[in-house]
């Protein structure tokens, strides 16, 4: 049988949007604004017949663009509603400046998003690439790995929202988990909007007796310490992420972190990845620990704010590591997440770890056990000196030429 | 309306002094003096005031005082130089000639 | 039960593969083991071939890959049975197909064992109990006797009660459904 890890706890089978719009109804909030886009439409779908069934009092305002359903939900916010929306790829491209407004001015909007390709050629499949886009936002970045983890972090996100003031994305794969049915554990509606608790600004507009401008321009003189103020947010950002999990896993039984590593503590080589991906390649770690081959996995949740200081440490005992990107920069340099990961080794100052960087999966690509068994192979033979770390990104399933 | 204290940000104020998401207080523009840009100055005369207002609701710096008299009827009192920017809307305004611009350096 | 078992369902868009492959979670679910089901996602037309996928165990499903060798195959419609190009299959894949004709034929068609194939007329039991061509349901039906681990009187609860959502005001549909499922789990034969 199922264990649950929560007494009150209910199993059910749901895609990753079913389970996205089944916490949005549990979280209810006072505004959601959105605008459909493949494959994030079915979340807003379920939750807009949540809202015409009366189901939850939320206003749902359907705008006509993404831009707009990003202005509504800062401006929902700012006047004091907990504000939520959703989107995806081109969808999240265009709410690009409307994003940084939301950060700027500190306000906590919570973004359910779903990971898919940019166009051109259009693509409706998963990759990284859009909410690497908006990696500089100011914005904290969740990613899931699963339908159960999707729902975890969309109750947690609005905690750490508005706790640390800022806007905050949570995450999932795309087609391969956003479409997927797998079997998630809900917890009772009481339970969530408890562990969420009312939401309390301390300043906001509709607040007519303390009345303030919000907006309002700043120049060379106070620009970039509000700037600063959005940098150091981040950082004390960490310690909320941090107390929030440790307040779910008190109430639901659910451990999260920054990250999750898995047959970590004594491996030789290790991947690195983010979002649905991880799960297949724990069934490869499996696989090479029966081999006695001392395979690990270290998946990223929190993107952003990046734990850059602690991150290393934890790898610092390994010979050979991948790091797997879903996005390409398209820098002439490496992948986004590569950068991260090299940095916290720098000022770690551990420098004896080989660090290889591979782009996986753009628009969808298949992603197999065998491909992964092949970069655990290869990283195997990095560690034994049979071959010499890769100085440029290698691509994982791509046709350089006819096959 | 009663003046009420607000907080004040100088080009010293750092990044941990200055309010979260850039917000800032309500009425502070009563302390931003902006009679310095005046190069008109107007001119009430009340004797061919008639207390309409018509300069009052014109003005785009709230610069033209009023008060209640003794029998509760609102009057102008006279004008508040701290924030007039000598536009002249108040002198095209008044139906009776009973404000004139004049120089600043006279 | 070994530890991880793949279904492939080929069906042609309107078929109701996809329903199928999500009924078939929740039935599955109901008897507490750990469940996936996923289409395959291309542009969606009435007609073209279309997949989708189940993996169940009792054991956490991590694996987030499309399946290339599934043990069991389900087809919704023989005139795909062309398309279907068994690669890899060392092991037994069981194939389940919606005709009219025999083991043998069908098995001939696929190139394979007689002993893996199992036949129903689906879509006569549909027409029959429901008034459309829509096999589906009974495909169920007879992947359920086939894969044994379920208990038919489960499958009937969960579809009567998914049904029930999605079909409100139409006890008649209903009815048809549960029947075409009941009568194709007692119909499909095998060599």
């Amino acid at each position: 049988m199922i264990k649950i890890m929560y007494p009150k706890g209910k199993l059910v089978t749901k895609t990753g949007n079913e389970i996205m719009a089944e916490a949005m109804r549990q979280i209810e909030p006072d505004v959601v604004a959105a605008y459909p886009i493949t494959p994030a439409t079915e979340i807003m779908q379920i939750f807009s017949q949540f809202v015409s069934d009366g189901t939850v009092k939320t206003e749902y305002v359907a705008v006509e663009s993404e831009h707009s359903a990003m202005s509504a939900t800062i401006a929902a916010s700012a006047a004091g509603a907990r504000a939520m929306t959703g989107t995806s790829s081109q969808g999240l491209c265009l709410m690009w400046e409307m994003l940084y407004i939301a950060s700027g001015l500190r306000l906590p909007v919570v973004m359910a998003e779903v990971n898919r390709a940019l166009s051109a050629p259009i693509n409706i499949h998963s990759d990284h690439s859009d909410t690497m886009g908006a990696r500089d936002s100011g914005w904290i970045q969740i990613y899931s790995e699963n339908s159960q983890e999707a729902y975890d972090n969309m109750i947690q996100a609005i905690r750490i929202a508005e706790l640390a003031k800022l806007p905050t994305l949570v995450t999932t794969d795309g087609f391969i988990i956003s479409h997927c049915m797998e079997v998630v554990e809900v917890y009772p509606d009481d339970d969530v909007k408890e562990f969420i608790g009312d939401y309390k600004p301390d300043r906001y507009l509709l607040d007519i007796k303390r009345p303030y401008t919000l907006g309002s321009i700043t120049l060379q003189d106070y620009y970039f310490e509000h700037r600063y103020q959005l940098a150091k947010a981040m950082i004390d950002a960490k310690c909320i992420i941090l107390d929030v999990a440790k307040s779910f896993k008190k109430k639901f039984g659910r451990k999260y972190d920054f990250y999750e590593t898995y047959m970590l503590d004594d491996a030789e080589i290790a991947i690195i990845i983010m979002g649905s991906t991880s799960g297949t390649v724990k069934v490869v770690v499996d696989e090479l620990r029966e081999k006695g081959i001392k395979a690990g996995l270290l998946k990223i949740r929190i993107y952003r704010p990046f734990p850059v200081d602690q991150i290393a440490k934890d790898l610092a005992h390994l010979k050979v590591i991948a790091v797997m990107d879903r996005a390409d920069s398209c820098s002439g340099s490496f992948a986004p997440l590569y950068l991260d990961i090299i940095s916290s080794f720098y000022v770690s100052e551990i420098l004896n770890v080989k660090i290889v960087n591979y782009i996986y999966g753009l628009g969808g690509r298949e992603i197999s056990t065998a491909h992964i068994f092949d970069i655990y192979k290869t990283l195997d033979k990095i560690a034994l000196g049979l071959e010499k770390p890769f100085k440029q990104v290698e691509y994982v399933n791509l046709r350089k030429t006819n096959e | 309306m009663s003046k009420k204290k607000t907080k004040y940000y100088n080009t010293k104020s750092g990044a941990s002094e200055l309010a979260v998401g850039g917000i800032v207080e309500s009425g502070t523009a009563i302390d931003f003096v902006t009679g310095g840009w005046r190069s008109e100055r107007p001119i009430w005369e009340k004797e061919k005031c008639i207390h309409c207002l018509v300069c009052w609701i014109s003005c785009p710096d709230s610069s033209i005082k009023i008060e209640q008299n003794k029998i509760k009827k609102t009057v102008v009192i006279g004008i508040n130089y701290n924030h007039c920017k000598g536009c002249g809307i108040c002198k095209s305004e008044c139906p009776k000639g009973a404000i004139t611009m004049v120089n600043e350096r006279k | 039960m070994k530890k991880l078992i793949e279904i492939c369902w080929h069906g042609r868009g309107g078929q109701g593969a996809k329903t199928a492959a999500f009924l078939f979670a929740d039935v599955v679910l109901s008897i507490g083991k750990y469940v996936q089901a996923f289409p395959e996602y291309g542009p969606e037309r009435m007609g073209a071939p279309v997949q989708s996928f189940n993996r169940l165990s009792d054991y956490p499903i991590t694996l987030h890959t499309s399946i290339l060798n599934p043990d069991y195959i389900v087809v919704l419609d023989s005139s795909l049975i062309k398309s279907i190009v068994l690669k890899g299959v060392q092991k037994l894949v069981k194939i389940i197909v919606n005709t009219s004709f025999g083991i043998f034929e069908t098995a001939k068609e696929l190139n394979v064992d007689p002993k893996q194939v199992y036949v129903v007329d689906a879509s006569r039991i549909a027409l029959d109990m429901i008034g459309k061509n829509i096999p589906n349901m009974p495909m169920l039906g007879a992947l359920v006797k086939v894969i044994k681990i379920l208990d038919i009187n489960n499958v009937l609860d969960s579809a009567k009660e998914k049904l029930v959502k999605k079909f409100r005001h139409k006890s008649e549909v209903i009815e048809g459904n549960l029947a075409s499922i009941r009568c194709a789990f007692n119909e499909v034969k095998n060599f």
